[in-house]
C-alpha cells in the first residue's frame, strides 16, 4: 500500500507541465468536478491551491506547470516520494445539474481542469463540446482524455500549428455564429482568456461558469486573500467558488490582483534557476 | 514574611528600537532570581480571589508557594494539573482583567507577577524536559476534537488525562490554530507551541493535520467512525471587511492573510517560499490585539505603520501592555479617525486612504462611547497597504455542513453553559461558540466541555 500523500505516478504531459497521482484516499471519496486540493511539496514549501483533474480509485491526480519556485520544488519530487501535505477536497464542486447542451472551454494548462468538467457532463447525458486552447502543438496536453470526455473535441493552437489555428474564443464564436444554442458554457484557463469568453457568451446571452484561481492561502475561508468581487459583492474563490457567474465577475481587479507578488514570485524563480545551474554545474 | 515591594518585579525586555527590527521574543523572562523575589510578594490568601479570576481555576497561591520553596516541579505540577498550555498563557493571557485583576496586592500598588511566574515555572519545565502525565487507565471511549487552538488542545488534554482516546482534527499542516498563525513570534514564539503540542502528544491525543472538517469528513462522518462525542473547537476564523470602496485594491489585507503568511508561512524569514507585500506605509484598521500584531509585525518588516481607530485612547480594545509595546517601536495612532474610501493607481495598487476625523457622541449599545463622524473633516492619507484588523466570526465550514447544528445570527454556535449544543452529543466552546475573544476565555471554554463530555458518555 502506498504511504500517505505519496506520488503514486508521475507523468511529463510537456517540458513544463507534469501530473502526479497522490495517494490520498478520504479526499478521493469526496472529490468531485471542479474542488479543489492545496498541497505543500516539502515542510517549509507553500501552500499551492491545484484544481483535482482526476480521481482514480485512491489516488487523486493534479496538473501542475513549473511557473514559479514552488512549483519547480514540486517538480523535483519523483515518483514513490510523498508530498509534504495535501489538503481537501476544497471549495464547491461545478454545478453541472440540468445542463444538456454545453461547451467546456479550456485553455492551457485550464484543460486539466476543463477535462473532469466535460465529463462529468458528459457523464450525465449531456451533449459537450470540448474547445482546449494551446500556444502551439508541442504543448498540447491530454488530447485522448479530452476526447474520451465529450462529444466534439476541438484543440486550437494560437500559431495555428495544430488543429484550429486561432484562440479558443474564435471557435467557440464560429460554432455560436453556426447556430449551437448551449444551456450552458465552462471557461477555464488564463484570466485573460475567460474574460474574453464571457464577452462573447454575454452577446449570445448564454450562462456562463468560470473557475478562478486566484492567490490562496489556507483554502477555508480564513484569510480573506483569494477574494473576487462578483456582482458588486465580495466573495471568497476558496469557499463560495471557485466557480463564479462568469458575467458577474470584476475580471480586471482579479488580473491585478494576481499580480500581488510578482516582484517576489519573479526572484524566487530566478534564483531557483541559478541553484539548480549551480548545482548541474557544480 | 511576604516581600511588601509596590511594584511587580520588573521582567527583562529587549529595547524598543532594537526589537522593532527583529522577530525574536519582546519580554525575555524572569530568571530563577526575579522568579522567587517576585513570588515571595504572594501573599499566600486562605481565600485565593486570582483563582477566582481565572477561567482554568490554576491554583495560584499553591503554585508560587512552591516556587518560594525553590520546588519547580512541585510548582508545575499544580500549574499543570488545571491548565494544559501554561506556558501560552504566561505569555498571552490578560492577566490584568483575571487572576492579577482581583490580587489583593493590586488594592494598593501593582498585583503579583502571576502571569510572569506562570511563564517561568512552564518555560523551566520545557527546558528541563519535566512533563505531567498524570492519567487515568484507558477507558476505551473515543472522542474527536476539532481544531487544535486553544478550546481545542485543552478539551483534549482534559479528555486525555481522563483516560478517553482522543483525536484532534487541524485543517492546517501546524497545529495550534491562532497560537500558531494569528499571534507573531516576538509575543509568542512558535517553538513553545510546538513544545506544548507535543507534551498532549505524549499524553496520548492524537494530531491529525490537513483534515478539514466539514469538507474530508463530516460531524456525522465521525460518529460513524466511533466517535462518542465531538467538540467543536474551530474558532472565529472568518475576516470581517470594512465594506468600504477600495477594499479589493492590491495592497489591502485583512489581518488574518498578513499574520498567517508572517507566523504560520514564517514570511518574515529572507528564505521563506511564501511571500510578504513589502510596504512603505501601512494603515491598519481597528484598535483590538490582532491590530497591535498585525501593525507590530509590519514595524518590523520596514514600514512606517498607523493604527486608524474611529474612537479614542480609552476605547482601544486591546491590552493596555500591547497598546504600550507598540507605542514604543514607534507605530502612530490616529485616534477618532475613520477610513471612508480606499483608492488606487492605474495599476489597482493602494496609493492612498481617505478617512474622516470622527468625535464622541453618546454610549452605544456596548456602552462605549458612539463614534461619530465630524462633517467635511476628511483627509487623504498616503499608504501603500492597507490591513484590516476589525474582527472576525465563526467559519461556516462546520455548522453549514452539520444538520441539526443551531447557530446565531452572529454564526455562533448556540450552546449552554456546559459546551452542549442543539445536536446530541456534540459540543462547542471558544471563539466558535462566542465569537472572537481570548485563549484563555477558550481554554476555559474547552475544559468545561471536557467535563461535560464525560459525563455525557458515562450517563450513557
Amino acid at each position: 500500500m502506498p504511504e500517505k500523500y505519496e506520488i503514486v505516478t508521475k507523468k511529463v504531459l510537456t517540458p513544463d507541465i507534469s501530473s502526479i497521482s497522490v495517494y490520498a484516499p478520504l479526499i478521493a471519496r469526496k472529490a468531485r468536478a471542479g474542488q479543489f486540493i492545496i498541497l505543500r511539496a516539502t515542510d517549509g514549501g507553500e501552500r499551492i491551491p491545484l484544481t483535482v483533474s482526476s480521481v482514480s480509485g485512491e489516488l487523486v491526480t493534479v496538473v501542475y506547470q513549473k511557473v514559479g519556485d514552488s512549483t519547480m520544488t514540486l517538480d523535483e519530487l519523483a515518483e514513490g516520494e510523498c508530498l509534504c501535505d495535501f489538503v481537501g477536497p476544497l471549495g464547491e464542486p461545478t454545478p453541472t445539474e440540468g445542463v444538456k447542451r454545453a461547451a467546456v472551454v479550456g485553455g492551457g494548462l485550464g484543460c486539466a481542469i476543463a477535462l473532469p468538467v466535460a465529463k462529468a457532463l458528459h457523464d450525465a447525458g449531456a451533449k459537450v463540446d470540448l474547445i482546449g486552447g494551446f500556444r502551439t502543438k508541442d504543448i498540447v496536453i491530454l488530447e485522448d482524455e479530452m476526447r474520451s470526455a465529450c462529444d466534439e473535441l476541438t484543440i486550437c493552437t494560437d500559431d495555428g500549428s495544430y488543429g484550429y489555428a486561432g484562440f479558443t474564443t474564435g471557435k467557440l464564436e464560429e460554432l455560436l455564429k453556426a447556430g449551437e444554442r448551449y444551456d450552458r458554457v465552462y471557461a477555464i484557463g488564463p484570466l485573460v482568456m475567460m474574460k474574453f469568453v464571457c464577452k462573447l457568451t454575454e452577446r449570445y446571452d448564454i450562462p456562463t461558469i468560470v473557475s478562478m484561481n486566484p492567490i490562496m492561502i489556507d483554502g477555508t475561508g480564513m484569510c480573506g486573500c483569494c477574494r473576487v468581487t462578483v456582482d458588486g459583492e465580495v466573495k471568497f474563490a476558496c469557499v463560495d467558488g471557485p466557480d463564479f457567474d462568469g458575467h458577474k465577475i470584476d475580471f480586471d481587479e482579479t488580473i491585478a490582483r494576481a499580480a500581488t507578488y510578482k516582484e517576489f514570485e519573479q526572484r524566487r524563480r530566478a534564483e531557483h534557476k541559478c541553484r539548480l545551474e549551480g548545482m548541474n554545474n557544480g | 514574611m511576604a516581600d511588601m515591594t509596590l511594584e511587580k518585579t520588573k521582567m527583562p525586555e529587549q529595547a524598543p528600537d532594537v526589537r522593532n527590527k527583529n522577530f525574536l521574543e519582546v519580554a525575555q523572562g524572569y530568571t530563577p532570581e526575579l522568579a522567587e523575589k517576585e513570588s515571595h510578594r504572594c501573599l499566600g490568601c486562605k481565600n485565593p480571589r486570582c483563582v477566582e479570576g481565572c477561567p482554568v481555576n490554576v491554583p495560584i497561591p499553591e503554585f508560587i508557594g512552591h516556587i518560594q520553596k525553590g520546588d519547580l516541579e512541585g510548582a508545575y505540577n499544580a500549574l499543570s494539573r488545571a491548565n494544559a498550555l501554561p506556558a501560552v498563557c504566561g505569555r498571552v493571557c490578560p492577566q490584568e482583567n483575571q487572576c492579577e485583576g482581583k490580587c489583593v496586592r493590586g488594592i494598593r500598588g501593582e498585583s503579583v507577577g502571576i502571569g510572569r511566574l506562570e511563564r517561568f515555572v512552564a518555560d523551566w519545565a520545557l527546558e528541563q524536559g519535566v512533563a505531567n502525565t498524570d492519567k487515568a487507565p484507558a477507558n476505551g471511549h473515543k472522542v474527536a476534537v476539532v481544531g487544535s487552538g486553544p478550546a481545542g488542545l485543552t478539551c483534549a488534554g482534559e479528555l486525555a488525562r481522563m483516560g478517553y482516546a482522543v483525536t484532534v482534527y487541524e485543517a492546517f499542516h501546524v497545529a495550534g490554530g491562532v497560537l500558531s498563525y494569528g499571534i507573531p513570534e516576538f509575543r509568542l514564539p512558535k517553538s513553545i507551541v510546538e513544545k506544548e503540542v507535543d507534551k498532549l502528544r505524549t499524553l496520548g491525543v492524537d494530531i491529525e493535520l490537513d483534515m478539514v472538517i466539514g469538507k474530508v469528513l463530516s460531524v456525522d462522518e465521525l460518529f460513524e467512525m466511533g466517535f462518542e462525542a465531538v467538540f467543536i473547537g474551530s474558532g472565529a476564523g472568518l475576516p470581517q471587511f470594512m465594506k468600504i470602496p477600495g477594499e479589493s485594491l492590491v495592497g489591502v489585507f485583512s489581518a488574518n492573510e498578513y499574520l498567517t503568511r508572517v507566523n504560520l508561512m514564517k514570511a518574515y524569514k529572507p528564505d521563506s517560499a511564501t511571500p510578504v507585500y513589502k510596504s512603505r506605509k501601512v494603515a491598519v484598521l481597528g484598535g483590538g490585539n490582532v491590530a497591535m500584531d498585525a501593525a507590530r509585525c509590519a514595524k518590523r518588516l520596514g514600514a512606517d505603520v498607523h493604527i486608524v481607530y474611529r474612537r479614542g485612547e480609552a476605547e482601544l480594545p486591546a491590552r493596555a501592555e500591547e497598546v504600550h509595546h507598540a507605542r514604543e517601536e514607534g507605530i502612530r495612532f490616529d485616534l477618532l479617525c475613520n477610513p471612508v474610501e480606499i483608492l488606487g493607481d492605474e495599476k489597482g495598487r493602494v496609493k492612498s486612504m481617505r478617512v474622516i476625523r470622527m468625535e464622541l457622541g453618546e454610549p452605544d449599545a456596548s456602552g462605549r462611547r458612539r463614534p461619530v463622524p465630524i462633517e467635511g473633516s476628511e483627509l487623504e492619507m498616503e499608504v501603500d497597504t492597507v490591513i484590516v484588523a476589525i474582527g472576525t466570526s465563526p467559519n461556516p465550514l462546520i455548522r453549514s455542513t452539520t444538520p441539526g447544528l443551531e447557530a446565531n445570527k452572529r454564526g455562533c454556535v448556540i450552546t449552554d453553559e456546559t459546551g452542549a449544543t442543539s445536536r446530541e452529543g456534540v459540543f462547542c466552546g471558544g471563539d466558535a461558540a462566542t465569537g472572537a475573544a481570548t485563549v484563555i476565555l477558550a481554554m476555559g471554554a474547552g475544559k468545561t466541555a471536557a467535563k461535560s463530555i464525560d459525563e455525557y458518555i458515562k450517563s450513557k
